[in-house]
């Protein structure tokens, strides 16, 4: 077996060996292409054949090791890999799509400048986020998790000559680093408890030192990973930073914001389940805030204008049926979910790239319209991607839903799951929508071009995906408990399906009035202005945290501490003034002093005396 | 002899490049380089053992000892010694030494003589305070450091240099004043309990004084080093000193003056007073973790480049304090790999700085803007150096920072919790420096042709890059190198310190 460590070595490797191959050489467009484009097909084929290997087999481990990192005393970290099922499932989303993504961007960026940045950027994206499926400890993931929200700031901004896209990239690498900090402190709470960072030593150690009565501090670990989850998921409360990250380049929106790095934090929750299991209060906030944020991203969703806005919100949203799937108990449902997700929203957003590109950067939907006859390819994706996200029945999406709602019957949050089901709705509402408003009516812009031969391909085969994504590997249904479908009422099992037909005929009905993008009331009005801002929850970040801490900054911009040795050092000045005017070269004056000193003696030394 | 052969070298050649400057203007710099090339010169059979003989690091602490009489009256002992710890710092001052050169090499057009024996004789008395290992002369080497860099200050400065220039120096007198002080006493409290009058570290460490005397001197000896730091409140000689001075000294000031300061706690402080630095810990720690945030704070509304640069180093050197008073293996190692990091990463932000000084004429954030466009490569490194500050895994502070915080938050999670909130304000700042510089439109206008990085520059920078890269994922030769005999003392006299 050890050939096939080598091969799990090369993985994370390839990417990043191309990205620095790019940094310092100077190559041509095509090499460039080929290099950054064909670095990270290698991988994805790795990783298809690592699957072929493993398809059949339930419970198998693959280590490789890239050598020492920290050894002092107690504290021992390597740079190693682990590959179970769930960091396979893991690395052939990653591989595959970023592929594919790879590949679409050869076409989409071709006419920008800094053609070669961008894939350098890409490339080292791909690496990171490999590292953070791979590795084996803790450490090592946060090594992957800084570095894909680095790429991610630097892919956000990357045309940077725009301040707003600098802002946007800086929001996202902040609110992100608020809950990368809380996972560190995480991290330091259990190696203090625990005395290791290996991610399998913790879910054993964990069960052996803390236990479902004593589970304080276990609950606090859980809690302060959950923190870095959220924040590289955008789950509330950190959830705002995504509908601005859609400033970078569409492709990258589809790779980083849709299909990978936002779903870190469902693998971190994943692969930490047995810690999680120790804290159940824990999985019941994750469930909650799932829910919360499935049904804020759902209905902000509905109301955006902006196209790649609302496939933000669409993401957010499903990330939350993630989390409520992880605060349930059902992993690999999440993990399930996660994938078919990756292929759906990654087609939308290439589609919508697509769409921008052939229509001279317009975002705006209430611009397009009766584009269906002039972008076949793309309609047809488009209408795939919809009816996934939709979770039209035998699409990959209905599959993973169908599978995440049955799970929450399971657990018997009954709340949880009409809240859920609510979310179901408004999703296949807003993808009809959507749907609608671009491709169907009067036409009104007409695309100058059409996309390129690789992004048709990359577009075609991301469809089949998202047809045949729920199509499970043997491994990841081994991760899942089995499932009791007769506990389901037919309530339960029937909603779920028919509810998203009930939601699309009701946004033709509203389409056909052609309805969208008005509002009548001033109390629509508002509540229409309400969730197009994501429920205003940047106004209140803004009130209650950043207006205080820049005022505060403000404050003490010259230093108050200062202020005392320059108090010292004023006082001295006046001292010196003061008693420099004695030394005013006059011989009066100094005459004088000469009289007021002798006076003043006399006077004193007479005193003395009477006093005597 | 090679460690007094270390010190002659630069001492010698700030007087050569001095007089040279009567025959060419450009001979100076020359000289400068030579004599900083010849300086690796006695290091060279030491990194044979320090790579590769892992055994004689383990015999003994000290892999050179080198001692003669000095002032026979005092038994005062011109004596030099070099372990790990001193190694890897002589070996920072000698890099980040050339790196200074590279940056005053077309700057520094006046006085060239003296400017470089100025910058030469900081450097020897840096590689001094390194080594010596007599307490007199340690205080000796100290003020070395001090008088040519107030006078590099002072007089190639910028606009406010002599505020600037007058401020540090009465800092660090006093700070030195107060060393000497407390090196007095320490000698002659010690010469009273043991009848034998020394300066010799390690004949004051193997019979420690005792009573109540030794918590004051420990405070006095690291007040002291505090200013050097710098921590507060005694910080703020730093921005004003930082700012104006030019950037070679920039530079030197960040890359290795200030880690005397740390080298001091951990040299000194810890080893000699091991009680009472367990005393004063929690007060250092917290001093530390006010450190970090006000320092980011005051990163954060900064308008001058080189001020907001300055006040990041108040932040990390925060980290360092932290680290030397945790009492922890993780945390000490973690507060050397940050000396070494932060001296890298800070002064390759200060070179760029200097680099966009000679090229715009100013260093407000708010004229600056889209230097990327073009500057790309420049603006590249501005980018890798300001990621490095903030903390990006893959990079040597990284490592130090993850090692202090694991180290601390086992006996002070709570100051723990608050330091590791450093590092979101430290993407504040550093994030705000890289946006407001190479990012965005071109602010001012753009007629004239500015040049990219030239070959020096690149080649300077770029191993700055490598050396952080190589410290962020191949850390372990570093830490095998610190003396484990110190890392020792630390730990063990904590577990003592508890017991009592």
């Amino acid at each position: 077996m050890t050939n096939y460590s080598n091969l799990l070595s090369l993985i994370p490797l390839l990417p990043i060996l191309s990205a620095v191959i790019l940094l310092f050489s100077n190559p041509s467009r095509l090499w460039v292409s080929i290099l950054a484009v064909g670095s990270i097909t290698s991988v994805a084929l790795i990783s298809s054949f690592l699957n072929y290997v493993y398809w059949q087999q339930t419970d198998f481990i693959l280590k490789a090791s890239l050598g020492n990192w920290i050894s002092i005393a107690e504290l021992s970290i390597s740079f190693g890999l682990y590959l179970d099922s769930l960091s396979l499932v893991m690395i052939t989303i990653i591989s595959g799509v970023g592929a594919l993504i790879h590949l679409y961007s050869t076409g989409f960026m071709s006419q920008d400048k800094s053609f070669k940045r961008y894939f350098i950027y890409l490339n080292l994206f791909v690496s990171a986020m490999l590292f953070l499926v791979l590795a084996d400890n803790l450490l090592l993931l946060y090594l992957g998790w800084e570095g894909v929200g680095l790429c991610s700031y630097l892919l956000i901004g990357f045309w940077y000559q725009d301040k707003n896209n600098n802002l946007a990239a800086n929001k996202a690498f902040l609110m992100t680093r608020i809950g990368d900090t809380a996972m560190a402190i995480g991290l330091f709470l259990l190696f203090t408890h625990l005395g290791t960072l290996d991610i399998q030593e913790i879910q054993v150690k964990a069960h052996t030192v803390w236990s479902l009565s004593d589970n304080t501090i276990a609950s606090i670990c859980c809690l302060l990973l959950l923190g870095g989850a959220v924040g590289k998921s955008a789950q509330f409360p950190l959830q705002n930073w995504l509908p601005d990250a859609m400033a970078g380049p569409t492709p990258v929106s589809a790779l980083i914001h849709a299909a990978t790095m936002v779903t870190a934090g469902i693998y971190l929750i994943a692969r930490n389940s047995q810690l999680f299991q120790l804290a159940p209060d824990v999985l019941y906030v994750i469930a909650l805030i799932g829910t919360f944020t499935l049904l804020l991203g759902a209905s902000a969703a509905m109301v955006q204008s902006d196209l790649k806005r609302i496939l933000a919100y669409s993401t957010i949203s499903q990330l939350g049926y993630m989390f409520l799937a992880l605060g349930v108990g059902a992993s690999a449902s999440a993990v399930f979910h996660l994938m078919t997700h990756a292929f759906f929203k990654a087609l939308l957003f290439l589609s919508a790239g697509a769409l921008i590109y052939s229509l001279h950067h317009e975002h705006n939907i209430f611009k397009m319209g009766g584009l269906f006859k002039k972008l076949p390819v793309v309609t047809v994706s488009f209408a795939i991607g919809c009816s996934a996200l939709a979770s039209l029945p035998f699409t990959s999406g209905f599959f993973s839903k169908e599978l995440i709602l049955e799970q929450v019957v399971a657990s018997g949050h009954i709340t949880l799951w009409w809240a859920a089901v609510l979310g179901a709705f408004i999703t296949a509402f807003y993808s009809a929508r959507l749907f609608f408003i671009v491709f169907l009516g009067q036409a009104q812009l007409s695309p100058d071009t059409t996309p390129t031969k690789s992004m048709s391909l990359a577009l075609i085969i991301l469809c089949l995906f998202s047809l045949l994504g729920g199509v499970q590997p043997s491994g990841l249904i081994s991760l899942m408990p089995p499932l009791h479908a007769d506990n389901l009422t037919n309530l339960q099992h029937w909603l779920p399906i028919i509810l998203p037909f009930i939601a699309i005929s009701f946004a033709w009905w509203i389409f056909k009035k052609s309805q969208f993008g008005r509002t009548h009331t001033s109390l629509l009005q508002g509540i229409h202005q309400l969730l197009k801002s994501g429920w205003a929850f940047d106004h209140i970040y803004q009130t209650i945290f950043i207006q205080p801490f820049k005022y505060l900054c403000q404050l003490n911009q010259y230093d108050v501490i200062d202020l005392f040795y320059r108090f010292i050092e004023k006082v001295s000045c006046i001292l010196n003034n003061t008693f420099s005017q004695f030394q005013n070269g006059q011989l009066r004056s100094y005459n004088a002093s000469l009289v007021i000193f002798c006076i003043l003696a006399f006077a004193w030394f007479i005193s003395g005396e009477l006093i005597k | 002899m090679s460690l007094f052969i270390l010190l002659l070298i630069p001492l010698l050649g700030g007087v050569l490049a001095w007089f040279s400057q009567r025959f060419d203007a450009n001979l100076p710099k020359r000289i400068t380089f030579i004599s900083l090339l010849m300086c690796w010169l006695p290091l060279i059979p030491l990194f044979h053992t320090m790579l590769f003989d892992g055994a004689s690091l383990k015999k003994s602490q000290w892999l050179i000892n080198e001692s003669f009489n000095w002032i026979s009256i005092f038994n005062i002992k011109a004596h030099l010694a070099l372990d790990g710890l001193s190694f890897l710092l002589i070996v920072l001052t000698l890099l980040m030494a050339l790196v200074a050169l590279s940056a005053a090499w077309h700057e520094i057009k006046q006085r060239t003589g003296f400017f470089y024996f100025n910058l030469l004789w900081t450097i020897a008395g840096v590689l001094g305070v390194f080594l010596a290992i007599d307490l007199f002369l340690f205080f000796v080497f100290w003020e070395v450091m001090l008088v040519p860099m107030y006078f590099l200050i002072s007089i190639w400065g910028h606009e406010n240099k002599h505020y600037a220039a007058i401020k540090f120096f009465i800092f660090t007198q006093a700070g030195g004043l107060l060393m000497l002080l407390s090196l007095c006493g320490l000698v002659g409290i010690h010469y009273q309990q043991t009848g034998v009058l020394t300066f010799d570290y390690i004949l004051l460490m193997q019979n420690p004084i005792t009573g109540d005397f030794p918590f004051w001197i420990a405070l006095g000896f690291t007040i002291s080093f505090l200013v050097k730091l710098p921590a507060l409140p005694f910080h703020s000689w730093l921005p004003d000193a930082h700012t104006q001075a030019p950037t070679a000294a920039s530079v030197i000031l960040a890359a290795v003056l200030l880690k005397t300061g740390g080298y001091g706690i951990i040299r000194f402080v810890l080893p000699l007073f091991p009680e009472a630095s367990i005393q004063l810990a929690p007060f250092m720690m917290l001093i530390g973790v006010i450190g970090i945030i006000y320092g980011a704070m005051m990163a954060f509304v900064q308008t001058d480049l080189k001020r907001l640069v300055a006040y990041s180093s108040v932040s990390h050197m925060g980290f360092v304090l932290l680290g030397c008073f945790a009492f922890n293996i993780y945390a000490l190692q973690g507060a050397v790999m940050q000396m070494l990091a932060h001296g890298i990463s800070t002064s390759a932000l200060f070179f760029l700085v200097g680099m966009i000084q000679h090229r715009y004429h100013t260093r407000d954030l708010n004229k600056l803007g889209g230097l990327w466009i073009n500057l790309p490569k420049l603006s590249a490194f501005g980018l890798f150096f300001g990621i490095a500050s903030l903390g990006m895994p893959g990079l040597g502070n990284f490592i130090a920072e993850f090692l202090i915080l694991v180290g601390s938050f086992e006996q002070y999670p709570i100051i723990t919790v608050f330091a590791t909130s450093g590092l979101i304000l430290a993407a504040v700042y550093s994030l705000l420096l890289i946006y407001k510089t190479f990012f965005g439109k071109v602010n001012s206008p753009q007629n004239i042709k500015i040049p990219d990085t030239n070959t020096k520059e690149w080649f300077t920078l770029i191993t700055m890059c490598f050396i952080l890269i190589y410290l962020g994922l191949h850390p372990q030769p570093i830490f095998d190198l610190v003396p484990i005999k110190l890392m020792n003392i630390a730990f063990v006299s904590f577990s003592m310190g508890v017991s009592l």
